[in-house]
């Protein structure tokens, strides 16, 4: 039997190989018991990208970022690192290949016997190398990550913003190739959240180093990610550039996950929102790209007579695209003006959406 | 208290301190590591093995639930066969160690089993194998507590000399009923007292010292 099948037959559609990939994951699954932890994650991560990972607690970010490194087995599907499958490898094979991949974690899992300095050199301690090599390169990373006072003291007298920088810095003392964040910010408050996601930032761009994270906070995404897969219930069900997807949510998980940073129709609307008749309709409208960018209330006032007036609303940037979301009451009455405001909208590639009516103040 | 008692009551010491730290040395040397099998052979431990966990958790439990007294007699022919004769200071030793063995390990396993596991996972995420885990986790991160529980068996291994006079260990305990009691020698008795207080009180000191200098936890 000496048949040659192409490397691409097995791989499912929707995930081509490509060589820059530093994880390729193909049809992953893991089951708990009864409960589908992952139930057929098929994702690619390309060299010197940021991937953000978002779902809800129990979506199974947590069991998808620890099959990268073989600290979770899958039941089914495969795990490339660096063109490698990894997925049945016994622990001996996965030592050396853990090497290759730093891991932060939420509580930061310092070693508090050990000082800062002997923290950050421990990747390479188990790696073999001498101790003067390993203090050189610890005195190297907390040199990088503004921590070189600290090296001799010892975790516990260190702020959570300081012990997660220790912790980035012990995951890149090995040189690793994949940086995995497992909520590396969520025990964290949001000031020093902000610092720890630019020196992640900054390591990507001055490292050219490959980050996976996952998260439940998609400030996190939009601070850092390059891409964002949305997890739920073991699928991914949305992935795509941060921009885009923050642009337009095409799933309700999405949308809900959006639903902390984008602005929100005011509870104060909300609560007198009816499906019924009113004086005036509340449209939600999401903009992105150049109806973002243009004056567009300005030129739907030249456009269509008749009033509106603005309710509440905003534009971000997120990955330097102008992304956001404006709540707008029209007068009901004059059906056509509603139509006609409407269709303006729409054709400059506004989503629209008529939320209800309210009867108005006066 | 005359010349000779004095004599006898120095030699006590002597005799109390050495099986104190021989069997000390020996539940260490042996009780630790027992504590880390018991640690890494349960559910979930680094080297997984239920029914080795189990057979080592019967055969401590079964050792520890053995009054010592009775454990001193039973192992009489064990004694003779390791150490030649089963009567003395050297004898009371492989009865003391073998009670203070599954003592220690069950203390140190408590210690051991506090370690937070996301630590465990960390040296496993850098690579490590079970040998770095032991070495560079579990060992450093529970020596506060191997080091007081070590106190504790220390301070349990002199009260349970005491009762080593039983095979001829001699020690202050047999000092003090052979002397203090039967024979109304009441200021060998209030000496003993006295000098078992001070040593009790010494290695407490000690090992406490010892533990807040090597906790950096808090």
């Amino acid at each position: 039997m000496n048949q040659h099948f192409p490397a691409t037959a097995k791989i499912p559609v929707g995930t081509p190989e490509r060589p820059e990939d530093v994880v390729r994951l193909t049809g992953l699954k893991r089951r708990f018991g009864a409960t589908p932890a992952l139930d057929g994650v098929s994702l690619a991560v390309q060299k010197g990208e940021i991937l953000g990972i978002i779902g809800r607690s129990g979506a199974g970010k947590s069991t998808l970022i620890r099959c990268l490194n073989g600290l979770e087995r899958p039941d089914s599907g495969q795990v490339f690192i660096e063109g490698r499958e990894i997925s049945r490898l016994g622990e001996r094979e996965l030592q050396p290949l853990r090497r290759r991949i730093g891991m932060i974690f939420q509580h930061f899992n310092l070693l508090s016997a050990k000082t800062v300095e002997d923290n950050v050199a421990l990747p390479l301690k188990i790696e073999g190398h001498p101790r003067a090599e390993r203090l050189a390169r610890a005195a190297e990373l907390l040199e990088l990550v503004g921590l070189s006072e600290k090296a001799k003291a010892y975790p516990a007298s260190l702020s959570g913003g300081q012990k997660q920088r220790v912790g980035i810095a012990r995951a890149l003392a090995a040189r690793p190739a994949l940086l995995l964040s497992d909520e590396a910010t969520s025990a964290l408050d949001p000031e020093t959240t902000r610092s720890i996601l630019a020196l992640l930032k900054d390591i990507n761009r001055q490292l050219g180093l490959t980050i996976l994270l996952v998260t439940h906070e998609m400030e996190v995404i939009r601070s850092i990610a390059d891409r964002v897969a949305v997890i739920d219930a073991g699928r991914i069900v949305e992935e795509g550039p941060v921009w885009s997807v923050f642009a337009d949510p095409k799933s309700a998980i999405t949308q809900s996950l959006l639903g902390g940073i984008r602005p929100q129709l005011p509870a104060e609307i909300a609560r007198r929102l009816t499906q019924g008749a009113g004086t005036e309709a509340i449209l939600k409208i999401d903009v992105a790209g150049e109806a973002a960018r243009g004056p567009l209330l300005s030129d739907l006032a030249a456009a269509v007579p008749g009033s509106f007036r603005l309710v509440h609303g905003g534009i971000d940037y997120v990955q330097r695209q102008p992304v956001g979301t404006l709540f707008l009451a029209v007068p009901a009455a004059d059906a056509i003006h509603l139509e006609q405001v409407i269709a303006f909208l729409r054709a400059r590639e506004a989503r629209v959406e008529v939320l209800g009516h309210v009867a108005s103040f006066a | 208290m005359s010349p000779v008692l004095l004599e006898l009551l120095l030699r006590s010491i002597w005799e109390t301190i050495l099986m104190t730290a021989a069997s000390g040395f020996i539940s260490l040397l042996f009780g630790l590591p027992l504590g880390l099998a018991l640690v890494a052979t349960d559910r979930g431990g680094i080297a997984e093995s239920l029914w080795v966990n189990r057979v080592l958790g019967a055969v401590i439990n079964g050792f520890r639930s053995v009054p010592f007294i009775i454990l001193l007699v039973a192992l009489i022919p064990v004694t003779r066969l390791i150490v030649g004769t089963s009567i003395g200071t050297w004898a009371a030793i492989v009865p003391l160690s073998i009670a203070a063995t599954p003592y220690y390990a069950r203390i140190a396993e408590v210690s051991l089993r506090e370690v937070d596991h996301g630590l465990i996972e960390a040296a496993r995420a850098m690579g490590g194998n079970r040998w770095t885990i032991i070495r560079e986790v579990l060992v450093p991160e529970a020596l506060p507590g191997i080091v007081a529980g070590f106190t504790v068996t220390l301070v349990t291994l002199i009260g349970a000399s005491a009762m080593a006079g039983a095979i001829g260990a001699g020690g202050l305990g047999d000092l003090a009923i052979r002397y203090g009691y039967q024979r109304f020698e009441t200021s060998v008795m209030v000496a003993v007292v006295i000098v078992l207080i001070i040593l009790v009180c010494g290695i407490q000191w000690a090992g406490d010292r010892l533990v807040a200098r090597l906790d950096h936890r808090a």
